[in-house]
């Protein structure tokens, strides 16, 4: 093998390793705050990367449509588990989230939405289309059972991702898409050239690993939220509301999903259950990191792509069960690691 | 056999169903389907409901199961009869290898390795030449015997129901044994069943074993329908599928495996023949509905369908009186020797920077009551668990009856007649107060697995549940004997706990805290229970914040502050001596 061909292999692994690395990162910080195990994650990335390719050609996805539907739902769940105290202030509040909010963001992305809008219009558009449905979705799926096991958990976070694939197919159909770039421009550096692209890529993931390990570590709001996870009746009693905190959490995990999403759709064509293999590389270097460290989920994350970048130079065919098949060593060390005695309470 | 009058009505029932004369014959399609799916999510029952194993990779074995039929039969021209010991060999070689890696995750590390390894077979199936890539593999002969082929579904029918009603009995079987109550214990309560000589891990690969081999099952089952096979059945979707069918019915129940799989089975199939006419040209959209429906389903019954419809019939579950049998042989007690029962020197436990345990030392004799006594904080529990085994130590030696035991596994030290309570109590809640005592016994019964799941465990089992019973009749409970350990006060519960500890015929009983939430007069009863188990032969150390009930009862105090012994003696000494009232009452007393 030539030094061009491991430049370019290692370049290749680099940018998709920062990519799931940001999906690491959001997998870390729900995980971190709310103890669920995000799968939905790779559909934001699917709905993100797809909106921003429906806005490009100028149509409204379904996406919007979704956010509505979704903000009503959780509407009504407020209103039911608020009924027997319901103030006209409580209810205002409520109403202004989940049904002002997305019938806002639907008439503007209908107003709005034209073939000849600028790249970045779009990106922000469908930023602001994907994120609330995050939000929402916790509302929904999650908070009624925030205080059951992580397994329970674990299977309505499967849940959500099956229902969300499936709208995903009905949104977009079975056909790939892909996206304009956010910049055309690049820059060569010997032999190896450096999409725009690529450069956001890599200038995203960097700021969000900082600023999220920032926040978690520096600030008195961020260890709010860690201690969330840790005990929540804790966290309560001190006067944390922890709704808030896990809405929050999968608001922030969606709007790093999506902005991944935007960020490959330029690269790679995206199906509407592509989001979901991507977002598992980035469960893969999530738990390595122990579903804990960022700083190490994103070391993880560069070694995934860089692992996939290699395996599908050297054996294609078996891409997929290499880099998932190197999962389980890294399981049995962190479980031999931390042998925590633990028994299921309910 | 009461037990077993369900399975024969039900196996009445299905056999009888085909001959029903105006019978569509796509229901039978569907119930051969709903068969497949209920022997999967059978074995998703003991793993995941019973034993707390979460496996999202379930369809990645009746991969295994099928793949291995299709090549035997189609590449090597053998007997489907043949390939079946081998698809169920093959699914549980499989289960061992990713067994060993898999079983020792902790917590939620375990699904996802599951869903990582489902994901990995499922590419390696199409990818591989031998499996025939996406392709798969076609013409698979039929089942036959004789000239009799099993070329449609109404005759494999019978194939699939008997298989999935043998494999029901031989499942309530299994949880019905010395094996089933370990098994029953890993979720919650593993720590006290090791404490009784259950080796958790042997136990968890076997019911991840024992669910490989069913998916494998419905595998070979699968193949032989079809007639062909290909990698989607067997791929994540499908894995999250059955988990689904086992959430549905009722995880912990073997028959809510076949209603989960009848709903799931019936809905797809109404989903996908009315959705498109709701929603015209949306293929996927049963997904959806499936995803909303899991999701509903854990907020509204998070324990399935199954108990639900067991609370509509008029229904009592009674419990049956153990059956006499043989007293099971009593330990062999070396009367001769006349050392220390336990001697513990200069035990050390260091957790971090906080010195738990400070070379403590101490003794306990024969046929003696020994009450190890302290602030809160002393160490005194933490002393248990190192006698135990369930801490290690930094430093320092235990010894029982002369051997050295320092750091030997909980299953060991029961076994040279160590038996103990908790201070937190640990008994299975979900499992009645007979069959928590049972587990006590473990290490005097000797039926295994395939025993158990064969009825051939009857007589050992007999003599079990029969000390078992004649345990819960020496504390008193025997009234309570079939009620559920959770449903009991906090105070019957160490009395339980001492039951099960009775029945490891022990020659030394470690109590931690037995006295707390009891009433006076059953404090004066256990005090009397203690001497009795003392003039019997047998030694008790005890921790007790019951000054009374310990002064009274102790004839040796051991008192230990901040995880230093600073007295040891009679009570009458202990009570006079200063060291002691200082730790108790403050400096200045």
């Amino acid at each position: 093998m030539d030094t061009t061909i491991l430049l370019f292999l290692l370049q290749d692994g680099i940018t998709n390793g920062a990519i799931y690395a940001l999906l690491g990162l959001g997998l870390v910080l729900v995980f971190a705050v709310t103890r669920i195990i995000l799968i939905p994650q790779g559909e934001f990335v699917t709905f993100g990367a797809l909106t921003y390719a429906a806005l490009a050609v100028g149509q409204v996805p379904g996406t919007a449509r979704l956010g509505v539907v979704l903000g009503l739902v959780a509407l009504a769940f407020d209103l039911f588990a608020a009924r027997n105290n319901l103030t006209a202030r409580a209810v205002a509040r409520s109403a202004a989230v989940y049904a002002v909010l997305p019938f806002a963001i639907l008439g503007i992305a209908n107003a709005v939405a034209s073939p000849q809008n600028p790249a970045a219009l779009n990106f922000l558009l469908s930023l602001i289309i994907v994120a609330p449905i995050g939000l929402y979705l916790y509302r929904i799926a999650f908070q009624p059972i925030a205080h059951a096991s992580v397994l329970v958990l674990l299977i309505a976070s499967v849940g959500v991702h099956l229902a969300l694939q499936g709208l995903g197919l009905v949104f977009f159909g079975p056909e790939g898409l892909r996206g304009p770039p956010i910049s055309e421009t690049a820059v060569t550096l010997g032999t190896l050239r450096f999409t725009g692209q690529s450069l956001g890529i890599y200038a995203t993931t960097l700021t969000l690993i900082v600023a999220l390990w920032l926040f978690f570590g520096r600030t008195l709001y961020g260890k709010a939220l860690r201690a969330t996870a840790v005990n929540r009746l804790g966290a309560r009693l001190v006067g944390i509301r922890t709704s808030l905190s896990g809405q929050l959490a999968v608001l922030l995990a969606a709007v790093i999903g999506a902005v991944s999403g935007i960020l490959i759709v330029p690269v790679t064509t995206i199906y509407y259950d592509t989001g979901f293999l991507i977002g598992l590389k980035g469960f893969v270097a999530a738990i390595i990191g122990g579903l804990i460290s960022y700083p190490l989920t994103a070391l993880a994350a560069v070694l995934v792509g860089i692992v996939e970048a290699f395996s599908s130079f050297y054996a294609s065919n078996y891409k997929e069960v290499i880099v998932f098949t190197l999962l389980l060593p890294v399981l049995v060390l962190r479980s031999l690691a931390a042998p925590a005695v633990e028994e299921e309470k309910d | 056999m009461a037990q077993r009058l369900p399975i024969v009505l039900f196996a009445l029932v299905m056999a009888v169903l085909p001959f029903v004369p105006g019978i569509p014959p796509f229901w039978i399609v569907l119930l051969d389907n709903i068969g497949l799916a209920a022997l999967v999510a059978m074995g998703l029952v003991i793993l995941t409901g019973v034993g707390g194993l979460t496996s999202f990779g379930q369809a990645a074995f009746c991969g295994f199961g099928a793949y291995t039929t299709a090549i035997l039969t189609t590449s090597y021209g053998l007997s489907p009869w043949l390939s079946l010991p081998a698809a169920l060999v093959v699914s549980g070689i499989a289960a061992v290898v990713l067994g060993l890696m898999t079983v020792r995750l902790s917590g939620h590390y375990l699904p996802l390795g599951t869903i990582a390894w489902g994901i990995s077979l499922f590419y390696l199936f199409s990818k591989l030449e031998l499996t025939g890539r996406n392709d798969g593999i076609s013409s698979i002969p039929p089942l036959a015997i004789g000239t009799f082929e099993m070329r449609n579904p109404n005759t494999i029918y019978f194939a699939i129901w008997l298989a999935v009603v043998v494999a029901a009995l031989i499942t309530v079987n299994l949880l019905d044994s010395r094996m089933g109550r370990a098994i029953r214990a890993l979720r919650r309560g593993h720590i006290a069943a090791e404490s009784f000589g259950v080796q958790t891990a042997q136990a968890k690969l076997l019911v991840f074993i024992y669910a490989a081999v069913l998916a494998g099952l419905s595998g070979w089952l699968y193949a032989h329908f079809q007639r062909a096979v290909n990698p989607t059945p067997f791929g994540p979707q499908a894995g999250i599928e059955y988990l689904f069918v086992a959430v549905l019915g009722g995880a912990g129940y073997v028959w809510g495996a076949v209603l989960g799989a009848g709903i799931v089975t019936v809905l797809k199939e109404i989903l996908q023949s009315y959705l498109p006419l709701l929603f015209k040209n949306e293929t996927q959209f049963e997904i959806v509905v499936f995803g909303v429906l899991l999701v509903a389903l854990l907020q509204l019954a998070p324990n399935g369908l199954w108990p639900r419809l067991l609370a509509l019939l008029p229904l009592t579950p009674r419990g049956q009186q153990p059956q006499p049998a043989a007293a099971l042989p009593a330990r062999e007690i070396d009367t001769a020797s006349t050392g220390p029962l336990l001697t513990i020197d200069k035990a050390r436990k260091q957790f971090g920077g906080v010195l738990a345990v400070n070379d403590v030392s101490f003794e306990v004799g024969r046929r003696e009551i020994v009450a190890l006594i302290g602030p809160n904080g002393a160490g005194k529990s933490t002393t248990f668990n190192l006698v135990t085994g369930v801490l290690t130590t930094t430093s320092g030696r235990v010894s029982i009856l002369g051997q050295d035991t320092t750091d030997t596994p909980p299953q060991q030290v029961v076994r040279l007649g160590v038996a103990r309570t908790f201070q937190h109590v640990k008994l299975v809640p979900d499992m009645t107060v007979l069959e928590n005592v049972a587990i006590g016994a473990h290490l005097r019964g000797h039926a295994g697995a395939i025993a158990s799941m064969l009825r051939l465990d009857r007589a050992d089992e007999a003599k079990l549940l029969a000390e078992a019973a004649r345990q819960i009749a020496r504390v008193g409970l025997t009234d309570q004997m079939h009620q559920l350990a959770g449903s009991l006060s906090l105070g019957q519960q160490r009395i339980v706990e001492i039951a099960r500890a009775l029945c490891a015929d022990p020659v030394l009983l470690l109590l931690d805290e037995p006295a707390a939430g009891l009433r006076h007069k059953e404090k004066q009863q256990l005090a009397e229970l203690l001497r009795q188990l003392r003039d019997g032969g047998m030694s008790v150390l005890l921790v007790e914040h019951d000054m009374g009930f310990v002064m009274n009862l102790a004839q040796r105090i051991v008192v230990l502050d901040f995880g230093t012994k600073i007295a040891e003696g009679t009570p009458e000494t202990i009570r006079t001596n200063p060291d002691v009232i200082r730790a108790y009452l403050g400096g200045t007393a």
